[in-house]
């Protein structure tokens, strides 16, 4: 932050707090909508009664503790596989010298790009030959060697001066002895960055998931959540919109309590 | 360190996913779509291609990546002058800035399903919240999903909501890099703020604006998950994308082949915008 800030003039104050008033209102009704009585979704009634009805029965209506525990398994299983393969690629990136490492650099950086969710063709396929469709490692495979967490882990590794690893070195330390006590320990903001993105991107993902699994044993949140909230399954609004709060309510409020370092972790997947 | 088996070691775990999952199935699309989808009676054969030509004569081919240009149209531009103006407002001092901040950002961190199904009520016809709002001033009820000439519209609003405060973070990190001797020497001077900001600001956040405009553009390609809910592509395909088209292709239709060359077409146009990209980087680092 600044140390010198202008103040905002009044008017302006006034059109920044109106559109924050717009902004939050689809999340605010859903909340309305969502503890009160189903009749009450349509018309507005400032002192109605609040109840947890809707969530009982969102809760009933689709199998959400199943989903619930596939999503955290899902998000779990990629961020383990992800921050030890990033880390291994990573280092070898930043501070070994091989044969086609700039090549290999380019390939990595391609992923950045396509996406597995653009080749649902043909990962279908493979998954299908590997006998991992409708399962949860099925949905996270593909996503495991993440190009943006080799790249910032290379990134954050090529900053650590290479005297602390030479010192270690000498102290004894084995080559994965120095990843573990020097490179790791000191790249500790970089890991919780990327953590936040991976998690809130893999909570949410939707399109490879809805693809892979067919069953409500491997469906995450979001698969659940569109087969609940479809037109064609008949249920009320009020429930809809406690179904959607509770998928998003980690998220939502993992995001209230630590707001700044998700806005940051948010920006530099972006920057990359 | 020069020692190339440690190197690769620690790189082939990455390597083989990397490989498995995105370099291969690239290479496996680009094939596919020069061969026929295979039947139990006919197997797949060489049709050079044919896949391509059918692809020129689909008019629904031609619609989606129409939709997709006018889908990015229509929220990009948008959703970028909204994102300036929040970072501009949020980077000033005025009261409960974090709570004004976290208003405009929240959208970002809800999954595309859930803001579908949040918005899918306001656009429902009567009990929707649009056609109650409307129905105060005596307007009739309207089908806004259902309307070939509105359900572009509605999907682009609900995904300007969804992505301006997610583009607000990057100029939010720009402006504050600004050097503040700019806006005092602007003071000294007499200039307007409006002034300001079209002579000295808007010019300044120009490579921020580029970056975020190629990423939204790429990230426009993408964005597919809320048809599943709000519009299945309908009606008539008229919100159909080309991602939503692939999905229907190979998983509702079973054209395996014709997938592949939709995806072909996707990937050629992801390869040319990350290229762009790539120089505008370069650009970027030529600034500093």
């Amino acid at each position: 932050m600044r140390v010198l800030e202008k103040e905002l003039p009044l008017l302006e104050t006034a059109a920044a707090w109106l559109l924050a008033l717009l902004w939050i209102a689809p999340l605010a009704y859903a909340f309305w909508a969502a503890f009160h009585p189903a009749e009450l979704a349509t018309h507005f009634e400032p002192l109605a009664p609040l109840t947890l009805d809707n969530f009982r029965k969102a809760w009933t209506y689709a199998p959400f503790a199943r989903h619930f525990l596939n999503t955290v398994i899902l998000v779990t299983m990629i961020l383990s596989a992800q921050l030890v393969l990033c880390t291994l690629a990573g280092y070898a990136f930043a501070r070994f010298e091989f044969a086609g490492r700039d090549l290999a650099f380019g390939l990595v950086l391609v992923q950045l790009m396509v996406m597995p969710e653009v080749l649902i063709v043909e990962n279908y396929r493979t998954m299908a030959h590997l006998g991992l469709v409708d399962t949860i490692l099925g949905i996270g495979l593909p996503y495991m060697a993440s190009a943006f967490g080799i790249f910032l882990l290379r990134q954050t590794f090529k900053t650590i001066p290479r005297e602390l690893e030479d010192a270690a070195r000498v102290e004894g330390c084995s080559m994965l002895g120095v990843l573990w006590r020097v490179y790791v320990p000191l790249a500790r903001p970089t890991y919780l960055a990327y953590g936040l993105v991976s998690v809130s991107y893999h909570w949410n993902n939707f399109l490879w998931p809805l693809v892979i699994t067919n069953s409500v044993n491997t469906r995450p949140l979001t698969v659940g959540l569109a087969i609940f909230g479809a037109p064609e399954s008949g249920v009320d609004w009020a429930v809809i919109s406690a179904g959607t709060l509770m998928a998003v309510a980690p998220l939502l409020i993992g995001f209230l309590l630590f707001q700044k370092q998700f806005m940051q972790s948010f920006m530099q997947a972006g920057i990359k | 360190m020069k020692n190339h088996v440690y190197g690769w070691l620690l790189l082939t775990p990455a390597a083989i996913l990397l490989i498995g999952f995105t370099h291969y199935p690239a290479a496996a699309t680009l094939i596919d779509s020069f061969f026929s989808t295979g039947t139990g009676l006919r197997p797949s054969r060489f049709v050079g291609l044919a896949n391509y030509a059918a692809l020129g004569d689909d008019p629904i081919f031609w619609q989606v990546l129409w939709n997709n240009f006018w889908f990015a149209l229509g929220t990009i531009p948008t959703s970028i002058a909204l994102a300036m103006l929040m970072a501009i407002w949020v980077n000033d001092r005025l009261p409960a800035r974090a709570l004004v901040r976290m208003s405009y950002f929240t959208p970002t961190i809800l999954p595309m399903i859930a803001v579908a199904n949040l918005w899918l009520f306001f656009y429902t016809p009567q009990i929707g919240l649009l056609d109650q709002l409307l129905a105060r001033f005596g307007a009739p009820s309207h089908n806004w999903l259902g309307d070939p000439r509105t359900v572009m519209g509605c999907l682009a609003v609900m995904t300007v909501w969804k992505e301006a405060g997610f583009f607000m973070i990057f100029y939010l990190a720009a402006l504050q890099s600004l050097p503040p001797e700019l806006e005092e020497a602007a003071k000294i001077e007499g200039a307007s703020r409006w002034y300001f900001f079209r002579r000295v600001t808007f010019p300044l956040l120009m490579p921020t604006t580029l970056f975020v405009l190629v990423n939204a553009t790429i990230n426009s390609f993408k964005l597919v998950d809320h048809l599943f809910i709000l519009t299945k592509g309908g009606p008539d395909n008229a919100s159909n994308l080309l991602l939503y088209y692939i999905y229907q292709v190979a998983f509702s239709f079973f054209d395996t082949a014709y997938a592949a060359t939709l995806t072909v077409v996707l990937l050629a146009l992801l390869a040319s915008l990350a290229l762009l990209q790539f120089q505008l980087v370069e650009k970027r680092v030529h600034y500093r």
